[in-house]
């Protein structure tokens, strides 16, 4: 190993040198036209990972307006018309401007640096991609001042709800999904043509950190469901304003033809929301454990499988809708089974922190937690998946509270995990570790103080999307109410500990921030410097800074 | 060693975490054991919902068996593999053995969940011939009842005083079943197999009684079915499981099983007061009459969408109060309330309210929220629109 | 150390806030107007100007900095891929359509007419109706424009088909003009592609007419319709949009670029129009015909 580090070393130095006093590149511009201008992936990675922050915030916001009226039964706060307004904007806000947005950010900014990249492959492009969002997400908001109110009818927009007897703002809605989805597009494509052809010469495909093999089959499964739910979208505004009767049995459709649409979008879109997410933790905990990852090619053979399953499943939304038994059956079976590539991924980290050397830094602690929560939301997935034991599930708080496991304790806390692991190196200052390990805990308790309650609720027949509840479901929203209000407030101590540390934060000097972080993010100098990687990286560098062959 | 790197040294707390969270989680998770609780499903009253229950349970203990086994792995290696323990990485990554059969069990565990799952299907899809039938759609926001054998329809509100509840912590308290209660219910017979038949008359509703394990989609333009036998008689509440728009969570299920011969009385009660309901309509009413039925029909048929002082909601639902069809030809206003506006979520009240009802809703309209219009709708008038 | 021949990086640009601006106003306008705002329509004018404006302004430095070669093979490599896959999503929008039209016609049409495990679904329906494809009279026809009758296969379309299929060996004539130097193939073949692509969309523009004024086939004509014109408009739509680029990749060619070896922008049309071509295949197939 001491061999290996001081090669790195002076790669490192020369790597120094480079950014130091380099002049064949122009310095950033000054002021507010860097931002909007730039070409730069770690300009445009810090843009996205800001928006997707503020929206969570707005998303997040809304989810507290929620959690407020239901805290006692009752209309106390906010009429029934705006609750579905909230209910349906925060799902919207927070699965197309929070989690998406915080993901391709992270791909931004670590994607060139882990496959030793200059930069993204198409890097206008990569910048229209970020500037399409914050007029999408502008669009999408100011639906909730118009005439009739914003849309009301679940982030899911059934049909006819969404088209016969939605608000004029529907059409509004409509276009904003249409740039968020191009949008989307663009930045996958973007994706794939960075790590398929901007690799070092010397890294191959199954030397790839797992990282970037997950952002790769994710931003195929986007270019493959995104433009479908451009189709349903745009079938919905014809309904609307054309006259076609696509969702409308009077003239020959039917509605549920709707729900295969948006579902065989929609499933895959929840994979997208965790494919990455995986990626993260399988960075950070090889790190931490100070272990090799643990069947790495089975890792990327498992993370295909599910994305191709994820293709073939969508109908297990929809068990109720009245589909054939054969119907029920055949997608009973493909949901359930893709239990099994999850877990081989479950074992897989398990086994890397068997026998290892422990730490428990921040980034860690998020990504154990991320390891046992989601795990306990895959299990409600599987139960969900069950098509006759789905009869008493479906549309209930049981269901809420899958998803809120796989989301919020999964794919949220993924981002969280990977803000604090990667924030030294992308800054250059070191957190405040005793405020974040509180955070931690405090944000762990609450959010299964939060959401645990709602498996109860689920079971004792409480149904999703209702502004009012009867006397027996009164105990547990209140406990998840207050739960939701503690978590909300975490994120006051979150977004301190961010600008603090960006601000005043301790400066790291070390290029590997982490002492045993593998991966060649971790051989650029701390702060990263704005142009990393204009000479390829070695093999010879590439293979020792391999997570998972074994040279640790 | 190129760099320190930052670990923070602090095993006490560490030890004690992971055990703090894995608390929560487990304790509560067996609690769902406890069927009367109620944080768990019943076992219901229907050969199904037991079915589904035990279904239920099955996978229930199974996720719980699955997540022991794994977490204690973990929670393990965290308390055992921690460096500040002397713990040394080793360096194994790769067994081909062991992925093999952590693919291979999970397979046949869920192999095992599917079989008893798919009997459940099968049974659950039986369509054998059914004893009687009840058709079942769903309106904003409301259900209607029709017996196809007895020819006998009805349809089913949220009860009386509900809504007032909703601002009024006191009246939530004493008001019977609250959002759980119907002005109607539907009324079945026990040991008895019956088809319901679900369709809706505007958006997707889906008709849920959890103790009948009875969970069916209503699809406007297409009719599912689903069918159930009471084994119990008793009364089952439920609600409407798929988002409808603004009332969606004020739709409430009530369904009361009787024996046989309870419910063949009941029958003959209700075909005594569809004849008296016709025969009300042939005489002349007052105006007093008129606006005292009118303002009872306003409030659970019309006031959902117009408001109860017939404000409407801006953008979604116009005013009564002072609108140009209330307040103008009363032709123009029999019309729109008989037919409806297609293509809006005005709904068509020909076959919702009676002729009474109707002419009492609209006499009320055109005389409530200051439309003074003086007019008076008598029955026999709607009779002759019809 | 490896060397690597440098990717370009460009330095900030304008055009992409451009087009997003231009995108939301174009949108937001069109939304507007959907609902009666008279500002509607101007802000939707304005949009789609801006649009228009950077992509000349986008496409026109990028070709110009290729022509200056700023562009090494990596670089063209990236255009290409960019290209491919933004193709496959063109392929998931259509197949959207295509799977609703597949579900109507094998699910939901049989289902209205009782199939299933729908037997109860026809008693919602006056008895008249029938469950049959082409579905030309509605569950409900009282809101439709019921149509006299549809476009056969082998009429109109049968030419449109013969049509697009040359136009596939033309382009690739053309492009085998490029690849061995022979510029007056080059430049006859894409001639030819962009006057078949236009004729095309003439035979397409009087097939409309016809199903509108004649036959009163329109969008309203319930599930049929719907599809159809879909279909058939989106594709048209991309033949318009394709024979757009042809030309812009005509005056590029006229203007001596492209050889040889650097050749993206013709290649990455031409892959555009063979998907064009394939997605009229599927078209003819399930729409027209079958
Ligand atoms: C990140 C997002 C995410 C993820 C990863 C998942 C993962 C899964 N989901 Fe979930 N799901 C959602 C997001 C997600 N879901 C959302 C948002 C909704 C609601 C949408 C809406 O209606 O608004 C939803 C709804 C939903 C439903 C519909 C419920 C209903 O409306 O009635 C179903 C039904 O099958 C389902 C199933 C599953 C399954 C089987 C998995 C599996 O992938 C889980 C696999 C993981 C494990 C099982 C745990 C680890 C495995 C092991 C330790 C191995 C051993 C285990 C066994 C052999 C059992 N989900
Ligand atoms: C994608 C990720 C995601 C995330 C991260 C969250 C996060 C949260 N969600 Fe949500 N949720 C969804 C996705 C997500 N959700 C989806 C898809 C739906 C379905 C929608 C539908 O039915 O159509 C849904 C629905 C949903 C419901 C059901 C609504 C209903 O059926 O009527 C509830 C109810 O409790 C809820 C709660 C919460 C809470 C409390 C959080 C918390 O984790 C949020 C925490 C964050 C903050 C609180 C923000 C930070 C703090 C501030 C801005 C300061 C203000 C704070 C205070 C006043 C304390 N969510
Ligand atoms: C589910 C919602 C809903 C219910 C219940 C409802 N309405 Fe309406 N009503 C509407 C909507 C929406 C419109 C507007 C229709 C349009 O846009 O043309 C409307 C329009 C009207 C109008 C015409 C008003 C005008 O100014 O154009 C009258 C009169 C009316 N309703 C009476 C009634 C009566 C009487 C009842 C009860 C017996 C009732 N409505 C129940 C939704 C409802
Ligand atoms: Cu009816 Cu919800
Ligand atoms: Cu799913």
């Amino acid at each position: 190993m001491a061999t290996t580090t001081s090669d790195i070393q002076t790669e490192i130095d020369k790597h120094d040198d480079h950014a130091g006093h380099d002049d064949h590149h122009h310095g950033p511009e000054k002021g507010l036209m860097r931002w909007v201008k730039t070409t730069n992936h770690k300009d445009i990675g810090t843009l996205y990972l800001w928006f997707a922050f503020i929206m969570l915030l707005v998303g997040g916001a809304m989810a507290m307006v929620i959690r407020a009226e239901l805290f006692q039964p009752g209309l106390q706060l906010v009429e029934p018309q705006f609750f579905n307004q909230m209910t349906t904007l925060h799902g919207l806000i927070m699965v197309f401007g929070a989690i998406m947005p915080a993901f391709v950010g992270l791909a931004n900014w670590q994607i060139p640096l882990m496959v030793g990249a200059p930069d993204m492959a198409l890097p206008r492009m990569n910048n229209w991609s970020f500037w399409i969002l914050p007029f999408a997400g502008a669009m999408l908001l100011s639906t909730l001042f118009m005439q009739g109110g914003g849309p009301a009818f679940g982030w899911t927009f059934y049909a006819p709800l969404s088209t016969t007897f939605a608000p004029d703002s529907t059409d509004f809605f409509i276009f904003a999904i249409h740039m968020l989805g191009f949008s989307s597009i663009m930045g996958a494509i973007n994706i794939i043509a960075t790590i398929l052809n901007m690799r070092a010469p010397g890294m191959r495909l199954m030397d790839m950190p797992l990282f970037v093999w997950t952002w790769l089959i994710t931003a195929f499964l986007l270019i493959a469901a995104m433009p479908v739910l451009a189709g349903a979208v745009t079938m919905m505004l014809m309904d609307r304003n054309f006259g076609t009767s696509f969702f409308d049995a009077a003239g020959g459709g039917d509605p549920v033809l709707f729900q295969h649409i948006f579902w065989f979008f929609g499933h895959p879109e929840v994979y997208i929301m965790i494919l990455p997410a995986f990626g993260v933790v399988s960075q950070i905990i090889p790190t931490f454990a100070r272990k090799p990852l643990f069947g790495y090619s089975s890792m990327v053979y498992a993370t295909a499988s599910i994305a191709l399953l994820s293709f073939v499943v969508w109908a297990h939304h929809m068990f109720l809708t009245g589909m054939p038994i054969a119907g029920q059956m055949y997608f009973m079976y493909a949901t359930i089974m893709i239990s099994v590539p999850t877990g081989v991924k479950v074992f897989n980290w398990v086994t890397t922190m068997w026998r290892g050397s422990m730490t428990f830094e921040v980034p860690m602690m998020w990504a154990i937690a991320f390891v046992m929560l989601f795990t306990i939301g895959g299990f409600s997935g599987l139960m969900l998946g069950i098509a006759p034991a789905d009869i008493q599930y479906h549309d209930t708080y049981f269901v809420v509270a899958h998803f809120h496991y796989v989301l919020v304790t999964g794919a949220l806390f993924s981002i969280i995990a990977a803000v604090f692991y990667w924030l030294p190196k992308w800054c250059g200052r070191m957190f405040n570790e005793k405020l974040a390990t509180i955070h931690f805990w405090w944000a762990v308790i609450s959010v299964n103080v939060l959401f645990f309650p709602q498996h109860f609720l689920g079971l004792a027949g409480m149904p999703r999307r209702i502004p009012d509840y009867a006397l027996q479901f009164s105990d547990f929203n209140m406990i998840s109410s207050i739960g939701g209000f503690a978590f909300g407030a975490s994120f006051f101590l979150l977004t301190y500990i961010i600008v603090d540390t960006i601000r005043n934060g301790k400066p790291v000097k070390e290029a590997r921030v982490w002492e045993s972080a593998k991966g060649l993010e971790w051989t650029v100098a701390t702060p990263a410097p704005l142009h990393t990687f204009d000479e390829a990286p070695t093999r010879e560098l590439i293979l020792a800074e391999s997570s998972h062959t074994g040279s640790h | 060693m190129l760099s320190t790197g930052y670990s923070i040294h602090s095993p006490l707390r560490y030890k004690l975490a992971p055990f703090l969270l894995m608390l929560i989680l487990i304790v509560c998770l067996p609690s769902m054991a406890h069927a009367d609780f109620g944080v768990n499903l019943p076992e219901g009253v229907t050969p199904i919902s037991n079915k589904i229950y035990g279904l239920h349970m099955t996978i229930f203990w199974v996720c719980v068996a699955i997540g022991v086994v794994v977490f204690s792995v973990m929670i393990y290696s965290m308390i055992f593999h921690r460096k500040s323990k002397g713990a040394v990485a080793a360096n194994f990554h790769e067994s081909t053995a062991i992925e093999l059969v952590w693919t291979l069990v999970p397979l046949a565990i869920l192999i095992m969940i599917a079989v008893p799952a798919t009997r459940v299907l099968i049974d659950l899809e039986n369509t054998d011939e059914a004893e009687m039938t009840v058709k079942i759609t769903g309106y904003q926001w409301k259900w209607q009842y029709e017996y196809l054998d007895e020819k006998i329809s009805f349809f089913s509100n949220l009860a009386k005083g509900a809504r007032e509840a909703t601002r009024d912590a006191e009246k939530r308290g004493s008001i019977d079943h609250y959002l759980l209660n119907v002005d109607k219910r539907l009324v079945l017979p026990i040991n008895k197999r019956i088809r319901f038949l679900m369709t809706s008359n505007d958006v997707i509703h889906s008709w849920w009684v959890r103790d009948l394990g009875v969970k069916q989609d209503a699809n406007p333009g297409f009719i599912n079915d689903s069918w159930a036998t009471i084994t119990k008689p008793g009364i089952y509440r439920g609600q409407c499981a798929e988002l409808c728009g603004k009332d969606h969570g004020f739709m409430p299920i009530v369904v009361e099983a009787k024996t046989q011969e309870d419910y063949d009385v009941w029958i003959k009660e209700q075909k005594a007061i569809a004849a008296a309901a016709a025969a009300a309509g042939d005489r002349e009413w007052t105006k007093d009459e008129l606006m005292v039925k009118g303002q009872e029909v306003y409030s659970t048929s019309c006031a959902a969408c117009h408001g109860v002082t017939g404000q409407g909601v801006p953008g979604a639902f116009p005013a009564m109060a002072g609108s140009k069809v209330v307040t103008g030809d009363v032709k123009e206003h029999i019309k729109t309330v008989m037919d409806g506006r297609a293509g809006t979520a005005m709904q068509a009240f020909k076959g919702q309210l009676d002729d009474a009802a109707m002419a009492a809703v609209i006499t009320y309209e055109r005389n409530a929220f200051g439309n003074n219009t003086g007019d008076l709708v008598q029955p026999a008038t709607i009779k002759a629109a019809r | 150390m490896q060397s690597q021949e440098q990717y370009y990086v460009p330095t900030g640009s304008y055009w992409p806030i451009l087009g997003s601006v231009g995108m939301a106003a174009l949108l937001g306008g069109f939304a507007s107007s959907l609902h009666g705002s008279g500002m509607g329509t101007g802000m939707m004018v304005l949009g789609f100007a801006i649009i228009i404006f950077m992509v000349f302004g986008w496409m026109g430095q990028v070709v110009n900095e290729s022509e200056a070669g700023t562009y090494n093979l990596q670089v063209d490599q990236s255009f290409r891929m960019g290209m491919g896959w933004f193709i496959f999503s063109e392929v998931m929008f259509f197949a959207a359509f295509f799977g609703a039209l597949y579900y109507v016609r094998n699910f939901a049409v049989p289902w209205l007419g009782g199939a299933g495990n729908n037997a109860f679904t026809p008693t919602l329906y006056p008895e008249a109706f029938k469950s049959v494809w082409p579905l030309i009279n509605m569950p409900l026809p009282e809101n439709f424009s019921v149509p006299k009758g549809i476009i056969h296969a082998w009429e109109v379309p049968a030419i449109n088909t013969l049509l697009l299929l040359t136009s596939g060996a033309t382009i690739t004539w053309a492009h085998w003009g490029l690849k061995n130097n022979h510029r007056n193939n080059l430049i006859g073949g894409l001639i030819a592609t962009i006057l078949l692509g236009i004729t095309f969309l003439g035979f397409q523009a009087a097939e409309y007419a016809e199903a509108y004024m004649e036959l009163g086939l329109t969008l309203k004509s319930g599930i049929y319709g719907s599809t159809f014109f879909m279909l058939t408009g989106f594709h048209g739509f991309h033949v318009f949009l394709g024979t757009l680029m042809l030309t812009v990749i005509l005056m590029r060619v006229l203007r001596g670029h492209f050889n040889s070896e650097r050749n993206f922008g013709f290649e990455a049309v031409a892959w555009y129009w063979h998907f064009v071509d394939v997605v009229w295949l599927g078209l003819f197939i399930f729409v027209y015909w079958i």
